[in-house]
């Protein structure tokens, strides 16, 4: 951990976005996490992506549970709004912020312990509401804040730092959220933004629940020899299978690229997805094959990453749940308080 | 690119920008960190090391390190360098007995230095220990050169002067003062081991207009400063005019402030961005209240009936494309009426009394032909250096010159080639001291530039010798120290410890370092994590990484080397460590065991 704050000083040539702030505008405190932790390195992926969208910070909502993944909050967009959630409890707290305003941008960040242990519940239900938000799971494998446990992520067979043998399956947050009926799963890892920062933008923009499982190595507990979640262990069998481009509204688009191995796809607001092949016959818009595939190569310990399922049927929670469309702070006084008849007229209907 | 060659003593030598600008390569970031720690003896010592001359540049110097700055080009203004150096003389303890000295056993060898000014007494400074006995031959009856002839006392008072020069003549050097010498075939036939040029460039550039010669009331700009120096002259009219724009017409104005004028103009022919003199210069000058009048072209001086009654000058209009020049015409002709004329148009180098067939060859500019590394003439055994070599420069330049030449003389004199000089070397030390601690202050005070206090408007026209700049106080200095960003501490990787985490990458508040695939320079350029548009300033590039082959590109522009990617890398790839360049000197030179004054006393 440094002792000193990053000095308050920009490169005279940093680039603006066009809001005219530079990335520095999008950051926040100064990490407390181990030196290393891929989960700063998430923090700064996030920042690339708010910024290179033109997201004014203070439109924002970051959310978290409990855990050093649950802590990067703090370290960007400090002028956005923000909820440090209890354990696993995110997701409702989500829920509610959501339906309240929905012109903001939700995005909670969780661990592998804080969604797949004591928030598993809690991951599901946003999931099958369609929360409109982006979800990323920073996953090291381990319960990072609390010494390096394994989590319920952690491979069969992996090997704790002092020598103990994983001997229960994990929970893969990949193949668990497409078979729950995610909208946008995704997989990325911390080690490489170039993926990384296109899947947040897309996600950012996806109507509905996104979800990102974003592998994280945890430096200090979990990137030993024998670990399946180092640096050196998801750089080896890392296999990138579907690229997704993002592209803004207003870019030129459509390069040439060659017919069947590229899809775009147009989100709410006009801006695009380009899905590129890389590895053959995989299918990010059918849910079953894509469950097979997944769970064929898991097998083999291959790290299948990229924009592993998406589709746009599904309805997000405000039209389910018919929410305000003005934010409830923007309601006038008497509609967002009737008074008191208005009240006992509707408990009227229920005696 | 290829990996880069970091064993290079240059490559991190050029990351120091102000040492890297300074012609005498002052360790500069260095005496700024002592200073901090109150150590102002320690940082008197380094400087003088260097540039022999620290209480006096520390007022006067030109300052090429400023500009060169990184804090200048990262944000705001640069350190206050040159100020800080005179803080380093100004708070010193005792330094005496750290000064060098002469061996009471000479080496054998007689150096004749012809000229008494800070090129010749480098040269001194830097042989004296050597066990040299260095002859100094000075027109004037006092040494010091154009410092004490010609920098106004308001801004170097002679004690500083005196003191500084002592400290080399006080070694035992053979001072010969009111000696001219007006025969180069006569001294050498005295039959020195070697002679050093160090005369300067004395001579005032002349204007030949109409009526230059119908009045006294002309004054050559050197030459009457020197007049004012020596006391010959005290007064002058109350309106002023000073011809030329560059810092010895900064001189000539204040100065006249000083003896009786009321009205100064300083004319000069074009606009503001051509002039020659300092910013600083200029500011100090107009604070005074003097004039300067721009797009004035001089035509004639009036003379009536012998008197001086003024000048005529044609106001100019320019045409200007990209900061140049590229039309100009004449708008009218006016008349600025005056008493007196300074001319500062510059000055030129004259050497009547070197004959011409004793095999010291003239170019066509009637210079000698002088070795821009050994500062050897075609002649062997005579050196040139300081002003009187390529023309007019500066005292920090005369000092770098004098320290080269005495590294030649030294090798002539053992009987070494002088062209094989010693190269320069670099020593790079760790600064750590604890996980996320290191031997110097890693954050930067991002305060403005401090100003230096100066003595009052009216106080200061009381006598020419009240020196105008009060030095900073304790207070201020004490945090422009802190506004260093120690560029001295250099980011040294080590590619085969990285894990490609990214850390450094992010947490970097400069946007300096990028992982990337490599490629020419060009095209490395435009993929860094910030536009990579100085070309000036290096790109350091890494051997490949282990995990993916990719490289580490840092660009040197903007680094604040705060040691964050350092502090905030888990396998401590990055290091913060201490570059220490080393200038060899004389005394660095090999001493063939023939010569050796050990030897021969044994
Ligand atoms: C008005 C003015 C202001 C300046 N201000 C600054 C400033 O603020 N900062 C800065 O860095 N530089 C300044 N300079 C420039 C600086 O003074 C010179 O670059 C520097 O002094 C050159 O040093 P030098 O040793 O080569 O020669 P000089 O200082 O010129 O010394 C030459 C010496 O040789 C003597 N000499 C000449 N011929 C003979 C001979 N035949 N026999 C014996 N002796 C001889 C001369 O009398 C003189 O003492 C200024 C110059 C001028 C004119
Ligand atoms: C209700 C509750 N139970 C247990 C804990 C202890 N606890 C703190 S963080 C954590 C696990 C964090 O793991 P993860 O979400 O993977 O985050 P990481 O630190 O690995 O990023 C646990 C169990 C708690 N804070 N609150
Ligand atoms: S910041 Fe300090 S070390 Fe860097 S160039 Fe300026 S003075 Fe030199
Ligand atoms: S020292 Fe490191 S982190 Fe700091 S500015 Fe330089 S490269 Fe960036
Ligand atoms: S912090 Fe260290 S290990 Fe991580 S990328 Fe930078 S140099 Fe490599
Ligand atoms: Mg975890």
């Amino acid at each position: 951990m440094s002792f000193m704050r990053k000095p308050d000083v920009v490169h005279s040539r940093a680039p603006k976005n066009d809001l005219g702030l530079t990335r520095r505008d999008y950051e926040g405190g100064m990490s407390t996490l181990c030196a290393g932790c891929g989960h700063d390195a998430i923090t700064a992926a996030i920042i690339e992506s708010f910024w290179s969208l033109n997201v004014e910070p203070h439109r924002v909502v970051k959310m978290s549970g409990i855990g050093c993944s649950s802590k990067t909050p703090a370290y960007f967009l400090s002028d956005a709004h923000g909820i440090n959630s209890v354990h696993g409890r995110m997701p409702s707290i989500a829920a509610g912020a959501n339906a309240a305003n929905r012109d903001l941008h939700y995005i909670g960040v969780s661990g592998d312990g804080d969604s797949l242990s004591i928030g598993y519940g809690q991951l599901a239900h946003a999931l099958r509401r369609n929360l409109n938000m982006l979800y990323i799971i920073e996953n090291n494998g381990v319960y990072g804040l609390t010494k390096g446990q394994f989590s319920a992520s952690a491979d069969l067979g992996t090997k704790a730092k002092k020598g103990d043998i994983n001997e229960q399956p994990p929970i893969d947050p990949v193949i668990a959220c497409i078979a729950m009926g995610g909208t946008f799963v995704a997989r990325g890892f911390s080690g490489d933004k170039a993926q990384l920062v296109p899947l947040i933008q897309a996600g950012l923009k996806h109507k509905g629940f996104a979800l990102i499982d974003v592998l994280s190595p945890c430096v200090t507990f979990n990137d030993h020899e024998d670990s399946t979640k180092s640096y050196a262990h998801t750089r080896q069998f890392y296999h990138p299978a579907i690229h997704a481009d993002f592209i803004a509204p207003a870019e030129p688009i459509r390069a040439a690229y060659e017919k069947g191995e590229a899809m775009e796809v147009e989100l709410f607001d006009g801006s695009f997805i380009r899905l590129r092949k890389v590895r053959e016959g995989y299918d990010p818009t059918d849910r079953s094959k894509a469950l097979t595939y997944l769970n064929e190569y898991m097998a083999k310990g291959e790290i299948i990453t990229g924009l592993m399922y998406w589709e746009k049927s599904t309805p997000d929670l405000h039209s389910i749940a018919r929410t305000s469309e003005t934010p409830l702070s923007k309601l006038d006084y008497g509609r967002l308080s009737p008074g008191a008849g208005k009240l006992a007229k509707i408990q009227e209907r229920y005696r | 690119m290829e990996p880069t060659d970091t064993k290079n003593p240059d490559y991190f030598h050029k990351v120091v920008d102000c040492q890297w600008a300074c012609p005498a390569h002052t360790d500069v970031p260095q005496y700024i960190r002592m200073i901090a720690q109150g150590r102002f003896g320690d940082a008197y010592m380094v400087n003088r090391e260097s540039n022999v001359f620290p209480g006096i540049l520390g007022r006067v110097c030109d300052r090429p390190c400023e500009p060169a700055c990184r804090r200048g080009r990262v944000d705001d203004k640069p350190v206050a360098i040159c100020r800080l150096k005179r803080v380093a003389a100004d708070f010193r303890e005792d330094i005496s007995h750290r000064l060098p000295t002469a061996p009471e056993e000479k080496n054998g060898k007689r150096v004749a230095c012809i000229g008494a000014g800070c090129a010749s007494l480098t040269v001194a400074n830097d042989l004296m220990p050597l066990g040299y006995e260095v002859t100094i031959f000075e027109r004037f009856d006092k040494a010091g050169g154009l410092m004490r002839t010609n920098i106004p006392s308001f801004r170097l008072p002679e004690n500083v002067l005196d003191e500084e020069m002592n400290a080399i003549v006080d070694m035992g050097v053979d001072l010969r003062l009111n000696h001219e010498v007006t025969s180069m075939k006569a001294l050498l036939d005295e039959g020195y081991d070697a002679v050093f040029v160090g005369t300067g460039a004395p001579r005032g550039k002349e204007l030949n207009l109409p009526g230059r010669h119908d009045t006294d009331r002309i004054h050559i700009g050197i030459d009457w400063l020197e007049s004012v120096a020596f006391k010959h002259v005290d007064q002058i009219g109350e309106r002023v005019l000073i011809i030329g724009v560059g810092n010895t017409a900064m001189d000539c104005c204040r100065t006249s402030l000083r003896l009786g004028a009321n009205d100064v103009k300083v004319m000069a022919r074009k606009p503001r961005d051509f002039f020659k003199a300092s910013e600083w210069e200029l500011e100090d000058a107009e604070e005074e209240n003097v004039e300067i009048v721009i797009n004035h072209f001089p035509k004639a001086f009036v003379v009536e009936d012998g008197q001086l009654k003024g000048m005529t000058f044609d106001l100019m209009e320019y045409d200007i494309e990209d900061g140049r020049i590229v039309d100009s015409h004449v708008v009218k002709e006016v008349f600025v009426p005056c008493d007196d004329v300074v001319l500062a148009i510059g000055q030129e180098n004259a050497f009547p009394w070197i004959e011409r067939d004793i095999g010291i060859e003239f170019n066509d500019w009637d210079m000698p032909e002088v070795d821009r590394t050994t500062f050897q003439c075609s002649r062997p055994g005579v050196f040139f250096g300081g002003d009187s070599a390529w023309g007019p420069e500066n005292i920090i330049w005369a000092v770098a010159h004098g320290h080269e030449a005495a590294v030649s003389i030294h090798r002539h004199c053992m009987g070494e080639d002088i062209n094989e000089r010693l190269p320069r070397g670099m020593n790079l030390q760790s600064t750590k001291m604890g996980l996320h601690e290191w031997s110097f202050s890693n954050a930067f005070d991002g305060s403005e530039r401090r100003l230096v206090p100066q003595v009052g408007l009216q106080e200061r026209f009381k006598n020419i010798d009240i020196e105008v700049e009060l030095g900073f106080t304790m207070e201020q200095f004490t945090v422009e120290v802190e506004r260093c960003l120690n560029c001295d501490i250099q980011t040294v990787f080590a590619a085969p410890k990285c894990i490609e985490c990214d850390a450094c990458i992010d947490v970097c508040p400069t946007h300096c370092l990028t992982i990337t695939h490599n490629g020419e320079e060009a095209d490395l350029r435009t993929r860094l994590s910030a536009p990579a548009e100085n070309l000036e300033q290096q790109l350091f590039v890494s051997e490949p990484l282990i995990h993916t082959g990719r490289v580490m590109v840092k660009d040197e522009d903007q680094c604040v080397h705060c040691g964050l990617c350092a502090e905030r890398c888990p396998t401590a790839a990055w290091d913060m460590q201490k570059s220490l360049v080393h200038v060899p000197k004389a005394e660095d030179q090999p001493t063939p065991a023939d010569v050796s004054p050990e030897r021969k006393a044994g």
